[in-house]
């Protein structure tokens, strides 16, 4: 009962005029960050931190958290309208959302993401306001060998994503995994596919650039190509009555994602090295899995779109919880919020709940309002999005392909990797021609990084030995379900081809 | 809240420009467009925090007229970065935040063609010192208990760090020499995960600075045994130096400035005097308490002094860990 | 398509076997004591795409793939001048964005795409040409202060005319 009264605290001061405006506006300019292509929570929160130095913490960190949360519920909507993923964490919403847009469904989709995040992120406040002191323990216990069999869990969960072409679609997972090791070898220390010796790819392959490349550029073309360039996107249009039978359509079928996504990811982005993307495309991939009509995956089903946009606004939740429980972020965002916090004199850490108890509390109650707010400015920006999408496509294919080059340039700095978009965007034109599916490698490029050095710290752990995944007592049970996990369909696929094989020769 | 920020860089500014001249001061230059600030390490680390927090005081204080604008250049343990200001198009407006990467690097990767001395110096804006440090269940609460505890292991004492070469590998491989130790030594992307990892007991020991390890400090997590410091640390007066113990050896990380070849002189004064200003501000000042770091202000030409004795230093640390 | 399918199938072995060698630079054995080496991880994985390739091949022998069943060519006269157009035109954007500023390039690109091959009206393609990059650089430069390249030294004195504005 503690815990209500300092949260009934933490309410009335998120509630004071000056903090309402502060989230108001936070989560707005979140919206347009998150909206844009190569611009996503940690552009928004680490350009407008300097600003926060003209308020009180408690009204910093507000606006800062509200950025951060308008910024999730905005990487939906270029995924869901233009097809490309603004954001790491919104790669899932493109499987369903986008073929949604296309058959003139947007608002559904829209409407669908919108709702799933708000009970994503409440769910996940709730959870926070409940459990952080006893969930922060948990993660600590994540070393290397779980967070590698976690991530061996996120890959068995999207075996099935791929195409029907097996080879191509592990070549695809491989190939993002090998652009995943460019760079440098973090455990050797030395410089590692260096292509060409081209100096530009020693900072590696940003995931961005793969997705602008792949979904900006590739795919775009290759829609140009088939249609002829007489594409005339959808009819849809926004009115009430159509948002209010939108909203009955996620009731009726999007509960499950929603459902599947709060939970999951919060419990991922609670850890501090994996974070809100492997959530969400977990959280797709389990929602998948579970489904009766799993072959509606990929096609447009609004469980699609709920599923990583609950897990990707509960994880954002979940990653503040172990940078204000234990001071790590759990998130490039997080790590920028961590540093304001230092500024402004307060020292994140196990202590900063019983040491600055109205500012930890005045955050969480600020999570409510935000998440409340967060949802009426997006629905209620709806409209200007779908109306977008009604443009001519003469006037929005080019856009399309300004906004992937500014949007790659923003994020990287460099037109080495700008060259990179255009090369990987040619490349994947004519790879989607042949029937490669190209999301598992994309999907690959952003667990790599995480997957390679935890295996290897963990061989190291265990001079060499692979039983360390196995009888650890978290790692192991994770372990053993992804290993059924990725067998099983694989299994499955080759026990149906030889059915048909026989069939044919019979 | 853009406007009024940008109103108060321009009045400052103005007033800046205004006192300069009447001190009668020969320095007119001024950046004409955004500086880029490149950060010699990838976003999030201890390195980012503390460009970011730089930059920060110079937008709050209103002390550019142009932005310094952050740009994470890690790759390649920051050779991306010292590439990036040797081909830079505009040297006036480029400047670098340093760690000692800036001396490792060149070093163990010659065939990038770098020579940090013909880089610019700008402001050593302090040092932070590396403290060795344990888990509260490990018991051991002396560093010779420490010692024993490794040498009973025999090989199997497992310390984390942010990957060979680095700074803390070299503090580890002192301690390995000098102590007749043999540690299985872990890889990580950043001391934060080092220290994460600490608390967590994935690890037995690391050797982490202050800043990093300072939130599970003060809630008994962790325990500092010894810093590699000259002097006592004045948040941990209790923890002696490896000084006191008889060896004469201190590592710090630097935390400076510097600015691209062939920067021209005009520029050079100017970010020397901003940098000089913002040492001096409340913030920073407090910003090194807070954290640990170790003031260690010097004049532009000692610093390209201090640069040389760092080379030779690192040359010899480096060729040990290679043995 | 059926040409297609084994000549990209056979630029994807080319470009593993690249990656194999070049992962060899590192160890990419697997050390007893410290388990696999820092090139292990990209040389078995570009193995595996190897071997993938191999087996594209086999299916396109057996003629059991979509693309290696189809008689069309991979692009026609109209694909092959869309491709030329609009790839083209990306190409010349980026090109143009070391010499002209990103601002200046998206404007000409802007115009070649709404107003060329659009067929727009030419007030429509003027109002999109001129004021996508203004909002974009008050967008970045201003708000977000994200500098975007600029192109060549001469496009300086624009440039600090516009910075006097915003900062």
């Amino acid at each position: 009962m503690e815990i209500l009264g300092l949260l009934s605290d933490g309410l009335l001061l998120a509630l004071q005029p000056i903090n309402v405006g502060m989230i108001l506006i936070g989560v707005t300019i979140g919206l347009f960050i998150g909206a844009m292509p190569g611009l996503g929570s940690v552009n928004g929160v680490a350009i407008l931190l300097p600003i926060t130095f003209l308020v009180p913490p408690e009204s910093a960190i507000i606006f800062l958290a509200a950025i951060y949360y308008g910024a999730m519920y905005g990487g939906a909507i270029s995924s869901i309208t233009l097809g490309i993923p603004g954001a790491s964490t919104a790669v899932a919403t493109t499987f369903d959302g986008r073929p949604l847009a296309l058959q003139g469904r947007a608002s559904l989709a829209l409407v669908t993401a919108a709702l799933a995040s708000f009970v994503g992120g409440t769910i996940s406040v709730i959870l926070f306001t409940l459990f952080a002191p006893l969930l922060a323990s948990v993660a600590l216990s994540f070393g290397p060998p779980e967070i590698f069999a976690l991530m061996l869990l996120a890959f068995a969960t999207f075996v099935g994503l791929g195409g029907d072409d097996i080879p191509k679609t592990v070549l695809s997972i491989c190939l993002g995994l090998v652009l995943a090791s460019v760079g440098f070898d973090e455990i050797s220390g030395e410089p590692r596919l260096v292509f060409f010796d081209i100096s530009g790819f020693l900072h590696g392959i940003n995931f961005l650039v793969l997705a602008i490349g792949v979904y900006g550029i590739g795919e775009m073309m290759w829609t140009i190509d088939t249609t002829r360039g007489k594409i005339t996107t959808t009819e849809s249009r926004m009115t009430l009555r159509g948002a209010i039978a939108d909203a009955g359509e996620f009731l009726r079928r999007a509960w499950r994602g929603t459902a599947i996504g709060s939970s999951l990811g919060f419990f991922v982005g609670i850890l501090p090295a994996a974070g809100a993307t492997p959530g969400s495309l977990m959280s797709y991939g389990v929602a998948k899995m579970l489904a009766r009509d799993g072959n509606e995956y990929g096609k447009g089903h609004p469980d699609g779109v709920a599923a990583p946009e609950a897990a990707n606004n509960s994880a954002s939740t979940g990653s503040m919880l172990p940078m204000l429980t234990l001071g790590i972020p759990g998130s490039p965002t997080t790590a920028i919020l961590l540093g304001g916090m230092v500024i402004w004199g307060l020292t994140p850490g196990p202590r900063l709940f019983t040491d600055q108890p109205e500012f930890v509390w005045g955050l969480i109650g600020s999570f409510y309002i935000s998440n409340f707010f967060a949802l009426v400015i997006n629905l209620s920006f709806i409209p200007l999005f779908i109306w977008m999408l009604r443009m001519p496509f003469t006037i929005l294919a080019p856009m399309i392909f300004v906004l992937s080059i500014v949007g790659g340039s923003a994020a990287t700095k460099d037109m080495h990797d700008v060259w990179l978009i255009v090369i990987f965007g040619l490349a994947a034109f004519f790879l989607r021609k042949f029937d490669y599916p190209l999301a598992p490698a994309v999907l690959a490029i952003v667990l790599g990084p995480i997957a390679e050095p935890t295996l290897r710290q963990s061989l190291l752990l265990s001079s060499g030995d692979p039983m360390i995944f196995l009888n650890r007592p978290i790692a192991g049970p994770i372990t053993v379900i992804a290993i059924i996990l990725i067998f099983m369909p694989l299994l499955k696929m080759v026990r149906n081809r030889m059915r048909q094989q026989s069939e044919k020769t019979a | 809240m853009t406007m009024l920020s940008s109103f108060v860089t321009k009045t400052l500014g103005a007033a800046a420009v205004a006192f300069a001249a009447m001190s009668g001061s020969a320095s007119a230059w001024e950046p004409t467009k955004p500086i880029d600030f490149v950060i010699m390490a990838g976003a999030g680390g201890g390195a980012d925090q503390i460009a970011r927090f730089i930059q920060s005081v110079a937008e709050k204080k209103g002390l550019t007229s142009r932005p310094l604008v952050p740009n994470n250049k890690g790759g390649g343990s920051g050779a991306e970065a010292l590439i990036h200001l040797k081909g830079a198009s505009d040297p006036d407006h480029t400047i670098l935040v340093t760690l000692n990467s800036y001396f490792t690097t060149p070093l163990r990767q010659k065939g990038l063609g770098i020579d940090v001395k013909t880089f610019t110096p700008v402001a050593m804006m302090g040092v932070d010192p590396f403290v060795l440090w344990v888990h509260k269940d490990s018991g051991i609460t002396t560093f010779e208990d420490w010692v024993e505890k490794v040498k009973a292991d025999n090989g199997e004492y497992v310390m984390g760090g942010t990957g060979s070469g680095q700074e803390d590998s070299l503090v580890i491989t002192f301690m390995e020499q000098n102590f007749g130790l043999d540690i299985k030594y872990i890889p990580y992307k950043g001391g934060g995960a080092v220290a994460k990892d600490l608390a967590g007991q994935q690890i037995m020991a690391s050797v982490n600075n202050p800043a990093e390890a300072k939130g599970f400090y003060e809630a008994g997590d962790v325990v500092p045994l010894i810093a590699f410091s000259d002097e006592r640390l004045a948040a941990y007066p209790d923890v002696r130096t490896v000084k006191e113990i008889g060896k004469d050896f201190s590592y710090y990380n630097q935390r400076a400035v510097v600015g691209a070849p062939g920067q021209s002189a005009e520029a050079a004064e100017y970010y020397q005097k901003l940098f000089e200003t913002i040492y001096n501000t409340e913030e920073w000042q407090e910003y090194m308490t807070s954290e640990s770091l170790s003031p260690l202000w010097m004049a532009p030409e000692d610093q390209t002094a201090y640069w040389q004795l760092q080379i030779d230093n690192h040359v010899e640390l480096l060729a040990k860990m290679e043995e | 398509m059926r040409r297609g399918e084994i000549v990209t199938a056979f630029i994807l072995a080319a470009l593993s076997i690249y990656m194999m060698w070049k992962s060899t630079e590192l160890d990419i054995g697997y050390a007893t004591g410290v388990g696999p080496g820092g090139g292990s991880w990209p040389f078995w994985l570009s193995a595996v795409m190897l071997i993938c390739t191999g087996c594209i091949a086999y299916n396109w022998a057996r003629r059991s793939s979509p693309p290696s069943q189809s008689d069309e060519p991979v692009l026609d006269a109209e694909g092959l001048r869309m491709l030329i157009q609009v790839g083209g035109g990306i190409i010349g954007f980026v090109g143009l964005t070391s010499i002209i500023s990103i601002y200046g390039a998206m404007a000409l690109f802007l115009f070649y795409y709404v107003r060329i091959l659009g067929r727009h009206s030419l007030a429509l393609s003027l109002a999109i040409t001129l004021l996508t990059p203004t909002i974009f650089f008050f967008f970045f430069e201003g708000l977000m202060r994200i500098t975007l390249p600029k192109g060549l030294s001469f496009t300086d004195p624009f440039f600090n005319v516009l910075y006097d504005l915003i900062y």
